[in-house]
Order: structure tokens, then sequence, then C-alpha cells
């Protein structure tokens, strides 16, 4: 049965798109090595529209009313600017009622474009841009240790990755966060409380890889505007012991969050990146595997949920769990050195 | 491939859900078509693979080792018609339910009547509404324009006027559409339903023609002010969602080649089938239709002269469980629950399970948990689609669920409880039946497939429904009443084919069985107390053959609308009681 794969690798090939929401320009080259903080792409984007309805403000036919409009498409108008002037003694001018780009003129209609913003597209990670996708973004290529998450606040940035976690169930408090984590990535165990989510904000944190948070702090995590990434779940899990092992030993070192939101469709997870140096390019990481003995894999609901081991056999037939359901199942030794039996289709594939 | 299924003997069905792919084997056996077997495979539509077509490959790969036939060729392409050497199929044929749902606005003219009927048209498949407008929208052009543009709806569905009636409101209506639309990229631009005045389709297409990828007409779902037909806009929609899904999911055009193009969104399929049974077997009562399954909570009713299908994403078990909440609380799941869960583990159940849809539960608590969370979605997908059900259909009260036979149950949800028992609890906690119907398990979700197929060959699905494929889980009595728990609600006297008999006295707040085993019937004759109706009117009882099935004859003597204890540790234990009473354990 094929396996879905979670990604927690020490050294692998990262190959990350990053593309604009809307067509732009791409800034970046080819080759290029870019730092997390560079621009690769921009754009820009009007979040609302004016549209002037010239034949009905002057009481004139559409065809009348476009021989009288002054502006043209990709023109761009001042506040106030006269967009048409109305025939006769007492005639009527017709203005631009705020600043903003025409986009389309016709039918007696001017449609403006206002209140553009610059969206700017950031490298999000270290490394080196192997692929321009025209008018969208890059392809950028980078070697290092992964860690994929389960949840993401949305957010990007990088930063010294600073251990808190005294073990992988610690919880973060506001007392630990001092002014010598200003600008770090923090690592800790669990969040419970508001506080401690505006403390890292207060700092300013740049970055908090979390094992579990409570749902009702999701609302205020999506406010942060650093990244805050979750590597298991939701309640009180400790983080699994692959991650805490690789994040724990790494730390001090230039670590990315890229805290985006999972995305079962196109494949984008919140992940954490540590670039390494390396003499070769590293294998890419599997994406799909078949569960086979000797997978190392992670158990997604109770029991031992969070919980790594290894399968030991993948069972015949159907299993009765204790839940009274019947499916396909495996052995799996977990590390504390306790079989158990788990339907396969609440494993992944660790690797 | 075959030209026509009529002719042929093997069918192969595949129907792409959002956790899983199932691929389905029909064949003829001695003289009638029959179910042979089914494989099971992980659906792809998602990543890492994202290409539906290699998860349906998956599921035939699984099948042929079961059924001990070659159906992939080398290439891992379907191989059709039958071989002489016996490999292959005949026809093919294929449902999908994968993808994310389809973000939708709905236009209307009237916010009561077209753009009513708009909507329903539209909860006809797997779409989210996003934004609606109608000639009561407050809002100016360029704030609609505005709200578009945020939504970048994929699907636009237009209704409004009846037939030759006013457009120029219609008009006004569609400029902003078509302005957003010019303004969005081309290919990010929404596919158009117009289903309104026929008179007005030169008129859309110089509006919104050019700026659409794609225009559809259908006939007017609203001809006039009385009269609503969806149905033709139902099948025109349904072929658009394909098509969406085409532009979205690599492999569904694979998938829809390998069909002949006929391939159909798995909940219309439903629909189909029922109303083809509604058609078929149709009595008094209607033909329901449940399907609890990851990415939606499906419910059709066929009626004498109407059927409804309600696609229900926002009651839908898989990735968008935690939107639950929107329409219910922790509470009101949690009294569903047999054993004594904390609001705070059911909050972080709601967000792992949204995690990995795919997951079951291994526990008791689990399952208990989920459950739960079945129940409550189920009891409000029934309280949605219930009040677009027609009027003047047969009941015993306006309020409660309509007197349907049978009530066809299938989907992820069911197939997560380990017993029938199970099942037919939390369907009659769910759907709450009322008086006497006929509960039946669709255990390998056949019912989308034979409505697909059924389009092609009509005698298929009538033979495989005959043939036991479902799972008949018993009649099941529900008598509406009002009474003191323990009180005597209705007698009842079970006649066997051999002689024997068997009688219940039942009492209110308690579920009870007779045994009558699957392909045995019976005489049931039912003697209410207390005013109960069961169908034959207040007070009354009557004699009437009964079928048996896993369980049974089912009393369930809890009076309609259910009303649970609110003493937690009562319910709870009555709940268990219930539970161990249909032997669900």
């Amino acid at each position: 049965m094929q396996a879905p794969v979670h990604h927690i690798i020490g050294l692998t090939s990262i190959v990350r798109e990053r593309v604009l929401p809307i067509s732009g320009n791409v800034t970046a080259r080819i080759q290029q090595k870019v730092t997390p903080n560079d621009v690769v792409a921009e754009t820009r984007w009007a979040r609302e529209h004016v549209l002037l309805d010239v034949a009905r403000l002057l009481n004139i036919s559409p065809n009348a009313a476009d021989r009288l409009i002054k502006c043209n498409v990709n023109d761009e108008l001042k506040a106030n600017a006269e967009i048409a002037m109305g025939k006769g003694m007492f005639a009527k001018s017709i203005r631009a009622p705020r600043a903003g780009r025409v986009v389309a003129v016709g039918g007696g209609q001017v449609l403006m474009e206002a209140g553009e913003t610059k969206i700017e597209l950031r490298a999000g990670i270290p490394g080196t841009v192997i692929q321009i996708l025209p008018n969208k973004g890059v392809v950028i290529q980078t070697a290092g240790g992964l860690i994929q998450g389960v949840w993401g606040n949305g957010r990007i940035d990088s930063g010294i990755l600073a251990n808190l976690a005294d073990a992988p169930d610690a919880i973060l408090t506001p007392n630990r966060l001092d002014v010598s984590l200003r600008g770090s990535v923090i690592l800790a165990g669990l969040v419970k409380d508001v506080d401690t989510l505006e403390a890292a904000a207060e700092l300013p944190a740049r970055g908090l890889i979390i094992a579990s948070i409570y749902p009702s702090l999701l609302a205020k995590a999506r406010e942060m505007r650093y990244p805050i990434l979750v590597t298991d779940g939701f309640g009180s899990l400790p983080m699994n012991s692959a991650a805490y092992k690789l994040l724990s030993t790494n730390a001090k070192r230039e670590v990315t969050v890229n805290a985006e939101f999972y995305d079962r469709y196109t494949g984008a997870r919140p992940e954490v990146i540590i670039p390494l140096p390396t003499s070769s390019d590293p294998l890419s990481p599997k994406e799909v595997e078949e569960f086979a003995p000797g997978l190392q894999v992670r158990m997604r609901r109770p029991p031992f949920m969070g919980m790594i081991g290894s399968i030991v056999s993948i069972k015949p037939g159907l299993t009765t769990l204790p839940s009274g359901l019947r499916a396909p199942s495996a052995e799996i030794k977990l590390e504390n050195g306790e079989t158990v039996i788990a339907p396969l289709v609440n494993l992944e594939v660790v690797g | 491939m075959p030209s026509s299924i009529i002719t042929s003997n093997s069918l192969l069905a595949i129907d792409v859900g959002a956790a899983n792919t199932r691929a389905v084997l029909f064949d003829v056996i001695e003289g009638e078509y029959r179910f042979i077997a089914s494989g099971i495979a992980p659906s792809t539509a998602e990543a890492p693979i994202k290409d539906v077509a290699e998860g349906a490959r998956n599921a035939v790969a699984n099948l042929q080792k079961i059924v001990g036939k070659t159906l992939l060729d080398s290439s891992r392409g379907i191989i059709t018609p039958t071989q002489a050497n016996g490999s292959g199929v005949d026809a093919l044929v294929i449902t999908l339910s994968a993808g994310p749902t389809v973000k939708t606005v709905v236009v209307g003219l009237l916010k009561d009547v077209s753009l009513d009927s708009a909507r329903r048209l539209t909860e006809t498949t797997y779409t989210r509404i996003m934004d609606s407008m109608s000639l009561s929208d407050q809002r100016k052009p360029d704030q609609q324009i505005d709200s578009l543009m945020r939504v970048r709806p994929e699907l636009v569905v237009i209704a409004g006027g009846t037939d030759g009636g006013a457009s120029r409101s219609i008009q006004k209506l569609l400029e902003p559409i078509g302005l957003a639309s010019f303004l969005m990229p081309e290919e990010k631009r929404p596919t158009v339903l117009f289903a309104g005045n026929q008179k007005m389709e030169e008129e859309v297409k110089t509006l919104v023609g050019s700026l659409s990828t794609s225009l559809h007409f259908s006939p007017n779902i609203r001809p006039s002010l009385e009269t609503e037909d969806i149905d033709p806009a139902e099948r025109e929609l349904a072929r658009m969602i394909i098509n969406i899904r085409k532009r979205q999911i690599k492999g569904v055009d694979l998938l829809d080649l390998w069909s002949g193009g006929h391939m159909l969104p798995t909940a219309y399929a439903t629909g189909r089938m029922v109303r083809f049974l509604s058609k078929v077997y149709g009595s008094q009562k209607g033909i329901l239709s449940v399907d609890m399954g990851a990415s939606a909570t499906v419910i059709a009713g066929g009626f004498k002269n109407k059927s409804t299908l309600k696609v229900l994403p926002q009651f839908s078990l898989g990735q968008n469980l935690v939107g639950l909440l929107n329409y219910t609380t922790l509470d009101n799941i949690l009294e569903w629950s047999s054993l004594d869960i904390s609001s705070g583990v059911l909050l972080d159940y709601l967000h792992q399970k949204s995690l990995y849809p795919a997951t079951i539960a291994a526990t008791q608590e689990d399952l208990a948990i989920s459950q739960a969370i079945a129940r409550e979605a189920l009891y409000l997908a029934m309280q949605t689609a219930k009040k677009d059900f027609p009027q003047n259909i047969a009941n015993i009260k306006p309020n409660l669920t309509p007197l349907f036979e049978p009530i066809l149950a299938g989907g992820g949800a069911l197939s997560d409880a380990s017993r029938p028992g199970q099942s037919l609890l939390l369907l009659l906690d769910g759907i709450q039946p009322v008086g006497i119907t006929t509960i039946i398990l669709d255990q390998n979700n056949l019912l989308p497939l034979l409505g697909v197929a059924a389009s092609q060959n009509n005698i298929l699905p009538v033979q495989v429904l005959e043939s036991g494929a479902f799972l008949s889980v018993g009649t099941v009595v529900s008598p509406v009443v009002s009474a003191r728990y323990g009180t005597s609600i209705l007698k009842a006297k079970l006649s066997y084919e051999n002689g024997a008999e068997a009688n219940i006295d039942l009492k209110f707040g308690s579920i009870e069985t007779l045994p009558l085993a699957n392909g045995e019937t019976g005489k049931l004759t039912i003697q209410v107390l207390r005013g109960a109706d069961v169908g034959f009117g207040p007070g009354r009882g009557g004699t009437i053959p009964v079928s048996g099935g896993a369980l049974g004859v089912v009393f369930d003597g809890r009076g309609r609308p259910l009303d649970l204890p609110d003493d937690p540790v009562r319910r709870r234990e009555l709940i268990k009681k219930w539970n161990w009473t249909l032997g669900g354990g």
C-alpha cells in the first residue's frame, strides 16, 4: 500500500517554487544566489475598483458618453482629474473620485483600479535560482535539513535557532522570552496561552517552532507577524522524537521557517529548512513510499499518536482493532521498545 | 472502447473519492448482472502524486488481485473490451468526488425566487457559495466587482427572469460579473452557467461570453414565479463540474476519456439513481439516500414527481471537519457520545482529524468521538436538506422527517462503524426516520456507480440491487408519540413463515428488536398505545408484510423528535444501552 511521506531529514536537496499570487515581474536571474530576504519577483495589486457610469451621470447614451470620455486605458489619474465633460451651458464635469489607473473604457463607463499596493515576493529560503517561471516566480534549490510541520500561520522568516525546549513537551512561558532572544527562531514544546505568543511578538522573534498548539490559540497565532510552525498537531502533543532531535541538535544555526498554509492539493506544507554547506548535491527526498518492514513511521491517530517507530511486519489480510474496526495493519516497534499494531491508514513514513 | 454497454457483459465502475478510490466489477452470472468484487486504494488527487488516474489504476490493480483477472495492460491502461483470454472488461463508468469545493457565486433577480433556485441548483454539486447577488443587493457595482476579485470564483451560476420576462434587470446584474472577469487573467476567469430567461441568450453571450472560460446555457430553472425546474440545469452543471476538475486535477481528462466522456460527479450519479429508484419502486413514501463522505454529506430524496439532491461539504467528515463548528457546538456533538469526553479533547480531535481525513478510529474512545461527530453532521445535514424537500409529501408531522421507504446509506462514516448496529443507531439518531421503513447499508458504495451506469444500462442497477449486494439492516418501526420514559407505547406480533410468533411490548425511551434473518419475510401486526402513529394514523395499528435484515425488525421507541436526557450520565448510559441492544457493542 502506498504510504504518505512526512519529511524529517538531516540532509537533503530541497527544491521550492516561489510564485506570486498574480502575474508580475520576476526580478531574479537564473543561477542567482539568494538569501531568504531577497526580492525575487514583484507585482502590483489593486484591492478596490471605481466604476463611473458616465452615460448615466450625464444622462446621455453610452455611445455619446464614449465620445466625451477623455481618459484611456492605463492612464494614471489623480483624484479629481476630469474624466468627461458634458455639453451645454451648464455642462457637468465627471471627475475621478480618487486616484487610480484606468483599466477599462467603453459602453459609456470608466472602470478604475484604486488603492494599488506593491507585492514583493521574497526568496524565503537561501539557495540558487535554478529556474525562472516567467511572470510568476522562481524555483530555488538549496541543501540542508528539512522538517515538515502540520500547521503554519502563513508567515516566513529566518533567524538563528534558539532551543528553549528542554524536553519535547516543554511548555513555553512568557518569562523564558528575554531580550537575548530578539531576532531568533525559538524552538519550544507546547504553547498554552496567548501571552506567550504576544511576548514572542514583542521581542520580536523571527519564528516559533512548537510541537502542538491549543485550537483556541489558532486565531491569535494567525495574527502574529512572525512565522509559527506546529510540528505535530493540536492540544498537548509532545514533539515527535525525529523532529526534536534534528531541531535541537541544530540550535544556534541559521534556519528558515516557512510557515505556509498546508495545501493538500499543491503539496505546500509548513517547513523548517536548515541550510547546510555541501560539496555535492544530496539526494532529493522520496515523495512516495510503499509500506514495508524496516521503514520509520509516525502514528497519526491514537493510541500512541505522534510516536515514531519502525515497521516490523505488515499483517496479512485485515486486523481487528480495539475499536472493532477491521483494516490492513502493521506491527510497529516503537522507540520505547513496545510493539503495537496500527492500521496502515493511520501511519505516515518519516524520511 | 465499446460504443454501448447494453450489449456488453462485464462493467468496471470506478469512484474517485476524496480519500479513497474504489474499482468495482460487475459481471453477468447465470444471466443476471452481479456485483463481483471491489478493490480500493488511496485517492491521488492530492500531492505528492496529484494525478487521479494513478489512484484509479491502483484500485483496479487491487481489484485484479481479488478477482484473479487481468484488467490493466502493460502500460497500466484499462483493457477493453474483454479479450479472448478473459482479460479486460466490456465497459467502464467513472464517478468523481475528489477535489476542492468549487468556489461559486450565485446570481438571481429576486432574492426569494430565482436567487433561491440558483442556490438550490448550486447545492446539487461540490460547490461553496462565496457570494450572492440579486436586485436587493445594497452594494454598488464597484463593490460587487471588488468582492468578485477577492473571491475569484471558479463558477458563476445565474438565474432570473421568467421566460419572455424582463431582461434589463438581468443585464444590470451581469455587468459587474463581466467587468470582474475582464480584470482577471484569462486562465482564472470563471465558468458561467446561465439558467435564466431563455430570450436573453444573445445578450448574455455579448456581456460575459468572451470573458468567461466557458459559458453554458440550460433551460430556465424558474420559467415562472410558481415553477421551479432544476433537473436539466443540474445535468448541465454536473458536466461543467467535471470540466472544471479537468483544469484543476491531473488525470481527470484521462479518466473521462476512459469513460467515453460519461464521467459524472458522484453526488449527481447518486441523485440520478435515487430518481431512477423512485420511478421503478416508488410508492406514496419517498426514497432517501444518505452518503457521508470525506468531501461532503450527500442527501438525495426521490419523491413521486420530484427529486432533490443536496451536496453539503460543510457537513463532510474530511478536511473541512473543523468547519462543522460554524453550525453547531462542541456540547451538541458531545450529547451523542457514549463516553465521557471533554470538549477540549473533542476540539483537538476535530483539528487533528482535519489534518488526516483518511485515518480511522483504532480505539474505543476515538470511535465514540467519530461516531458522535458523524451523528451531529448527519442530523444537521438532514435538517438542511429537509428545507428543500417538496411540499405535500407523505409525512406524519410536517416538522418531522417525511416518510421514506427505503433509506439507503453509505459513505466513510458508516464504513467506520464496526457493526451494522452501530451504523443503524447513527442513522436513527441522525435521520430520525418515522413510521415503518427499511434501512439498507450500501457497504461497497455502489449506489453512485449504479447511477452512472443506469443512463446506459438500465437493467444492471435493478439486477444488482435485487442481488443482495446491499446489506439490509432490517425493518425499522419508529412511532411518533410523546410519553414518559418506560410507558408502553406499542405492542407488536411478528408472525414468521414457519408459523412461529414473537411479541414485543415497546416502552417509551427504549429500542427493541425481533429477529428476522436476511431473506426471510414475516407478518407484523402492530397495536399502538397512547395515540402513537406509525403511519397508519394516530392511535391506529395494522398488519404489514416485513422483510428481514441483519438486525431483523427494530423498534425505536425513543419518540420524535429525539429528545435525549439532559443528565449526561443517564444519557451516556442510555446510548450505551441502545448500542448494546442493536449489537453495536
